[in-house]
């Protein structure tokens, strides 16, 4: 481990990680209390719920799980006084490949998340939380079970905190290794001792008959970790990092063809994929050229250094203003990324130079949805295997030359007809290798023709 | 008394049609004639949505500033469409709400299923079981297409699965829509089943030790859209399309579920359930379903039997409807008992309470069958027209009550006849050595017993699939028995045996139609006034409002 922590980089802006490799930073609760921590919570306590959700929908943040939907919209659903218990969870099912970040902050910093838990239940009136964390990080969910018990102890849960009224217990759940759980409709099954087979929206929106059929918000690690800051700075004060409609910090978790793989905070659009890979990732390898990057985890599509990215974006005065620009003058926003044809996804930003076989790289990835698609509904789950029986063919000189024309319809069949965010997670990147590096699918299945003769 | 059904306003590819709030979209769209293909919905159970065969387009209304629907230049409203095409399964219409089921995104998505279900689905429909009646098959002619362009191996699963004692389970077939995953869990109340592994090697099982042997297993393989689940009594002994389909009811107890007997060359093949929402709703139970087999047994009564000489031989049907006649003239009233059955058609009973009357017997009664009801389907009676027995005066409001006085009797030697009809007098408690002492037995019945064996007369009747007639059931309601099948070898219709009997008696009586005993009937019994057989429908008549004469919890279904 200790071979792995660096000092940030200066051009960090490390809020939610700020402890993260920390000297002289451990992960008890003695250690954040001496840091200063649980202050925002008595300071959460000094304001009404619906001032806390006010300042989280100034603060304009967006979910840092994948989708990025704003959180105090998604607060804001919950309607006060229902006669159903509010639940929360905390999405801690991090798996999306490509994404390292909130094992990070469980690891080394859990009392931030439970402070923000904490903040973000009595806002919405939860008066239960459950962290579902992955099977995969059992150490994890052991440290979390310690910073519960410390928290416990220091009156930060329980009954009547800090002589607020205000009772929370928080709860972890441990996975059991399937990467369909972080769908929320997946992961609140479950946590309800079923498969985790998403639930179809309508009617099953969370807010409304989540878990055990009650209002229910489920957050990302790092979305719950912000919104402490956001108590802390204000919800104006927080805008103002970032960019309009793209505010806050970002965790990147950058992989793949870059010397200096890892995790980064930066204010979000603040840095471009050109100055991340060679300014604070140390570039490529010697001899190398940039070839794609897949920018938000392995189920965003895929983005080619080859193409021209145009991206309109709202000027000071208002005014929007369109700019053509390569790959590595992109800015890792959310709308931005969006407007590009991607999305910043969960963060996970995965470098490809031009050693790589797009082929063979597709593979990888549909193996992986092929493995986790959990099998519920059909396009997804007869497509995503087919994908990767086609691309598996093809790495191995089986292709033929319908491959690539198939590959892209099938996926085609999947995005948009299935009943969770599943079904474009296994199709863009088929969809987007198969734009973006035709020439490389048809060449590995060229001249041979489709063996059963029927087309 | 509940308020008018709001009506609401739906547009469906671009027709304007009212539909009662709460109709589910699939279903609206079904009654303005437009199918949506579908394999996981099923109307009795929850909808899951995720077989996709469904999706359609959607719209609402575009809001304009004024928050009022924005009109075009039509002057209909401007219609905002949901840009992701929507399952029409799990949503109920809205008010101006717009479908569209034939767009060519409609049929893009219907078609892209239908090959994902396919290509790892076994092409080897010739020696399928469902193969006649599998929605894979049917809508491959409508939505396939005729090559594939799947190049790589099919995903292996298990084969032969016996799930439990009545089906078996082929986990290849299966395109994992579920449905007797939830009927087992909401309908049977026993969660037996459910998938394992995930993705495409998804697959079908029983919970570990605990086998699909709920008495209603039999209903997930008619739910079953394809050859996954198969009756283990049914598959392979016949090809669906041979089957005849013949609408009736089972008669193994008071509930009187709908059913189509399958048959075909004068064989039964199999009984399903027939959708009566007032009755059985779609299911049955395996008990009842597979309460058939007797009737093609080769021990089967095929011709009237006399006893010459303390042994039975064939006879005539005229010797032996002669001689029976003849005998009961011998006895006094109070010395004949006649036990009749509860398992009878109302004209049999009917006319049962004429020869009562005919010959003047004192004491008769029917033979009760009593077990636990399920809260299901089955009825604690397991006597299937017990009421009509009631209602026509063969047995009182305790059926079965004067059993005992007629078997003390026998034993005393005050009753010395007895005409039993369709039962065994063993059941009622009599022996065979009561049964040797008694100067006459004329007896009815289908297969061979300790009464036929000593019957004096033994004149073979039909099985419940062999004829025509009426029954009600626990709940009051008249329901139709039709013929499916020929009774076997010389082996007569119950009603006609009675009609003869009592014709030894009184001479002709101008019945010589079943039709001629139910207008008697409906002569006689006010609550069935103006009917006729034929005009029962499919689907029943209730005779009584319910609750006013039902007697027991009815059926949770």
């Amino acid at each position: 481990m200790a071979s792995t922590v660096r000092t940030p980089h200066p051009r960090e802006k490390r809020i939610i990680f700020r402890n993260i490799d920390r000297p002289g930073w451990t992960n008890d609760i003695d250690c954040y209390l001496r840091d200063g921590g649980y202050a925002e919570l008595k300071k959460a306590f000094t304001m009404k719920p619906e001032q806390i959700v006010n300042e989280v929908k100034a603060s304009g943040l967006r979910g840092r799980g994948g989708a990025g939907f704003p959180c105090g919209v998604k607060w804001g659903f919950i309607k006060p006084g229902g006669p159903k218990p509010v639940y929360l969870i905390c999405n801690a099912d991090e798996s999306e490949p490509g994404t390292f970040k909130d094992r990070y902050i469980i690891h080394q910093d859990p009392h931030q998340l439970l402070e923000g838990t904490v903040i973000s239940c009595y806002a919405v009136n939860a008066r239960l939380a459950y962290i579902y964390i992955r099977g995969e990080f059992p150490l994890g969910a052991k440290i979390l079970e310690r910073a519960l018990v410390e928290a416990r102890q220091h009156g930060f849960l329980g009954k009547n905190i800090f002589g607020s009224g205000f009772d929370c217990e928080i709860y972890v759940h441990r996975g059991a290794g399937a990467y369909i759980c972080g769908e929320e409709t997946g992961l609140i099954e479950s946590m309800e001792g079923k498969r985790p087979y998403p639930r179809i929206k309508p009617p099953y929106f969370p807010a409304v008959l989540g878990l055990y059929m009650c209002p229910t918000i489920v957050n990302n690690v790092e979305t719950l970790c912000n919104v402490k800051h956001i108590v802390r700075m204000g919800g104006a004060e927080y805008a103002k990092m970032g960019k309009p409609n793209n505010t806050g910090t970002r965790l990147l978790c950058v992989s793949g063809d870059v010397q200096k793989p890892g995790y980064y905070e930066f204010e979000v659009g603040g840095i471009t994929f050109g100055e991340l890979i060679y300014d604070i990732c140390g570039g490529l390898r010697p001899g190398r050229k940039l070839r794609a990057v897949i920018p938000g985890g392995s189920s965003a599509k895929v983005l080619s250094v080859a193409d021209r990215y145009k991206i309109k974006s709202r000027q000071p005065d208002g005014s929007m203003l369109e700019k053509e620009m390569g790959l590595e003058e992109v800015p890792i926003d959310f709308d931005t990324l969006a407007a590009a044809g991607s999305m910043a996804g969960s963060g996970g930003i995965i470098v490809m130079d031009d050693s790589r076989d797009m082929v063979w790289a597709l593979n990888n990835i549909n193996e992986f949805y092929a493995h986790e698609s959990c099998g519920q509904c059909t396009p997804c789950r007869e497509g995503s295997l087919w994908m990767k029986k086609i691309t598996e063919r093809m790495v191995h000189g089986g292709g033929t030359k319908q491959d690539t024309d198939t590959l892209k319809s099938v996926a085609d069949n999947i995005a948009g007809r299935t009943i969770c965010a599943f079904g474009e997670a296994c199709a863009w990147p088929t969809q987007s290798f198969v734009a973006k590096f035709r020439d490389d699918f048809v060449a590995k299945s060229a001249g041979k023709e489709n063996g059963n003769g029927l087309r | 008394m509940s308020a008018p059904t709001e009506l609401l306003n739906v547009q469906i590819d671009g027709a304007w049609h009212q539909f009662p709030k709460g109709t589910r979209v699939i279903e609206a769209c079904s009654q303005a004639g437009k199918f949506i293909p579908h394999y996981c919905y099923h109307p009795k159970l929850s909808s899951p949505g995720n077989c996709r065969m469904c999706l359609i387009e959607m719209g609402m209304p575009k809001p304009g500033p004024d928050r009022k629907p924005e009109m075009g230049p039509d002057g209909k409203p401007v219609i905002s469409w949901i840009p992701r095409p929507q399952i029409s399964c799990a949503q109920d219409i809205a008010e101006g709400m717009a479908i569209r089921t034939d767009s060519p995104l409609v049929k893009e998505c219907r078609n892209g299923v239908m090959e994902f279900l396919l290509i790892n689905h076994p092409l080897d429909c010739p020696i399928c079981d469902q193969a006649g009646e599998c929605h894979l098959q049917e809508y491959s002619v409508e939505f396939g297409t005729a090559g594939s362009r799947f190049l790589d191996e099919k995903v292996k699963k298990p084969k032969r699965v016996e799930l439990g004692p009545r089906v078996t389970l082929d986990d290849e077939r299966c395109i994992l829509c579920s449905r007797c995953i939830r009927f087992m869990k909401e309908v049977a109340h026993d969660d037996v089943l459910g998938f394992v592994s995930r993705g495409s090697h998804t697959y079908l099982t029983a919970h570990p030790n605990k086998p699909l042997d709920s008495n209603y297993s039999l209903n997930t393989v008619d739910i079953c859209p394809v050859g996954a689940l198969t009756s283990t009594d049914f598959r392979f002994k016949m090809r669906v399309w041979f089957l005849k389909e013949t609408k009736s009811i089972c008669t193994s107890c008071a509930t009187g579920c709908n059913t189509i007997i399958g048959t075909r060359l004068n064989t039964i093949y199999r009984q399903t359930p027939r959708e009566n929402d007032e009755v059985n709703s779609s299911w049955m139970c395996d008990y009842g379903r597979l309460n058939f087999h007797y009737l093609n047994s080769p021990e089967r009564l095929q011709t009237p039997q006399i006893r010459e000489r303390d042994v039975l031989v064939s006879s005539s049907w005229k010797s032996a409807l002669a001689r029976a006649g003849d005998e009961l003239k011998k006895f006094a009233n109070g010395q004949i008992a006649l036990i009749g059955s509860a398992r009878m058609t109302n004209e049999e009973l009917w006319l049962t309470k004429k020869l009562i009357e005919t010959l003047g017997v004192a004491h008769h009664d029917v033979v009760p069958r009593r077990g636990e009801a399920d809260q299901i389907l089955v009825s604690a009676d397991r006597n299937p027209n017990t009421l009509g027995a009631q209602l026509f005066g063969i047995t009182s409001e305790n059926p079965g009550g004067k059993l005992s006085e007629i078997v003390e009797k026998v034993r005393s030697g005050a009753i010395r006849a007895i005409v039993a009809l369709g039962e065994d007098l063993t059941e009622i408690g009599l022996t065979v050595d009561n049964l040797k002492k008694l100067s006459l037995i004329v007896a009815t019945g289908i297969l061979p017993n300790d009464t036929t064996r000593h019957a004096t007369v033994l004149l073979p009747g039909s099985g419940f699939a062999e004829k025509r007639g009426s029954m009600i059931n626990f709940r009051g309601r008249l329901q139709r028995l039709n013929r499916a099948v020929q009774a076997p070898g010389e082996a007569r219709d119950d009603w006609e045996i009675l009609r003869d009997l009592i014709q030894q008696s009184t001479g002709s009586n101008g019945i010589y139609l079943i039709e001629d005993v139910f207008r008697q009937i409906a002569e006689a019994i006010p609550e069935m006034k103006g009917l006729s057989l034929s005009r029962i429908s499919d689907k029943g008549v209730q005779l009584v409002e319910e609750g006013e004469e039902a007697t027991e919890t009815p059926a949770s279904v």
